[in-house]
């Protein structure tokens, strides 16, 4: 099973690994710290929920076989911090995810970027350096103020 | 007097002059200048009237200095995470290190696997004081009157109070805390009072807390006893900047007192800003744990659960 589930996602969708350090605080123990994976699929849930606001989509592989993926970012007030809101994301959107994968196989990770259906991306800032979660802070603060 | 008369003229004339500059700049109240209106359309930050330092006050809406992120303290206390570094080795005594090692917690030095986790958050259950300054301090509203001071928490949107009504702080005593001659129980956020040594920083006591079969120190697996008395210092460094200090002095848990927090700053936020809940639900956890948690920590080779 965890064979053909890599055969799909290698073959099928198009994995892009880039090697980055993971937070370590974040508990990211079940987590390829290292390694990003780009998948292209169909919202079918955006759960905004404590601890963990979780994406859930399809990705369908060219061998018509649907997986359904959940990827997970931080609490509400963390990702609102940096730019994401409940409203921004809904079932049915076509979306481009970056996450990092789970170490079992299993079609689980933790969300690093999400490009949404008109283009703009919105990070987590999950692997990336302190000056680019800064920013990504900052930006989300000047935008709305209050 | 001639002179006088004189003098009187030299005086009043000016008087009258200045009198007649002042009448003539005044503005009538009701006529607003167009700048004023441009600068209160939405998205604009009021400015306030002065820039003094508000005199024994430390209401507003206040937030790590150094970032929203910078209170969240996911290895421990502020002043010393559970790192590894020796300077931030915890003063144990023997039943207290023997407790740290009960607590298994997910983050710090000596972190554990999920399957063995035991922290009370995540079941919900009440963080509790000191460990709500410990864990995800975030955007705290600071409200207070003539009698308390209020210390309202992002997290859990739990609020704590601080009387300044000049109450003694209760004595700890054998299953709670002495309050006149009556024993009253052990309270999740204890019991504070507060003191102004000077007209910026204010002294909090607080003991009667829980003990450590219900609340840990922070999110590092630290123990804190029911005997514990925990001292903040809120000291306002000017209108805009808070530096918030804590120390805890467990003799059950730790040989001497120490330092957990030390003037960590935080700063004023505009009064308006809207804050967003952060809490714990049983339900959202459950529904994270099952869809998510547990097929994530499961051994390799299963199929996806869908």
């Amino acid at each position: 099973m965890r064979n053909k589930l890599t055969a799909v996602l290698v073959a099928a969708i198009g994995i892009v690994t880039v090697s980055v350090p993971l937070l370590a605080h974040h508990g990211t123990a079940a987590f390829q710290n290292e390694k990003k994976v780009t998948l292209k699929g169909t919202v079918t849930e955006w759960v905004w929920s404590n601890p963990h606001c979780l994406l859930e989509f399809d990705v369908k592989g060219d061998d018509g076989n649907v997986v359904h993926w959940i990827g997970e970012t931080q609490n509400p007030v963390s990702i609102t911090n940096v730019g994401w809101s409940k409203s921004a994301i809904k079932a049915g959107d076509q979306v481009t995810v970056v996450l990092f994968p789970v170490k079992n196989g299993q079609p689980l990770g933790r969300v690093s970027a999400v490009t949404l259906p008109n283009g703009k991306t919105l990070m987590t800032g999950e692997g990336e350096s302190k000056e680019v979660r800064d920013k990504l802070e900052h930006d989300a603060r000047a935008a709305q103020p209050y | 007097m001639p002179h006088f008369s004189g003098r009187l003229a030299i005086v009043l004339v000016p008087a009258l002059m200045f009198s007649a500059l002042f009448v003539a700049g005044a503005r009538p109240r009701t006529a607003e200048p167009q700048t004023q209106k441009s600068e209160q359309k939405a998205g604009a930050i009021t400015a306030p009237k002065t820039s003094a330092v508000p005199r024994r006050d430390l209401s507003g809406t206040w937030e790590p200095a150094n970032g929203p992120s910078d209170g969240i303290q996911p290895d421990g206390v502020k002043a010393m995470p559970s790192d590894g570094k020796p300077e931030h080795q915890l003063p144990y005594t023997p039943y207290g290190l023997q407790a740290y090692k009960s607590h298994h917690a997910l983050f710090g030095a000596d972190e554990n696997l999920p399957e063995f986790n035991n922290d009370p958050r995540d079941k919900c259950e009440p963080l509790g004081f000191p460990r709500m300054d410990f864990y995800n301090l975030r955007e705290t509203q600071i409200l207070q009157n003539e009698y308390k001071v209020a210390i309202l928490y992002e997290y859990g949107t739990i609020w704590r109070i601080i009387w300044t009504d000049g109450r003694p702080a209760p004595k700890l005593t054998d299953g709670g805390v002495l309050i006149g001659n009556e024993v009253k129980e052990p309270r999740y956020y204890g019991y504070s009072v507060g003191r102004w040594v000077d007209d910026t920083t204010l002294v909090v006591e607080t003991v009667g807390m829980m003990g450590e079969d219900r609340v840990w120190l922070d999110t590092a697996g630290r123990p804190i006893s029911d005997q514990a008395r925990v001292e903040e210092r809120l000291h306002r460094v000017d209108r805009d900047h808070l530096e918030w200090s804590v120390t805890i002095d467990d003799p059950k848990m730790y040989t001497k007192p120490w330092i957990a927090m030390n003037k960590f700053p935080m700063k004023l936020e505009n009064p308006h800003r809207d804050i967003v809940e952060q809490y714990c639900s049983p339900a959202e956890m459950e529904n994270y744990n099952k869809r998510f948690a547990n097929p994530a920590s499961a051994p390799a080779g299963q199929a996806p659960q869908r």
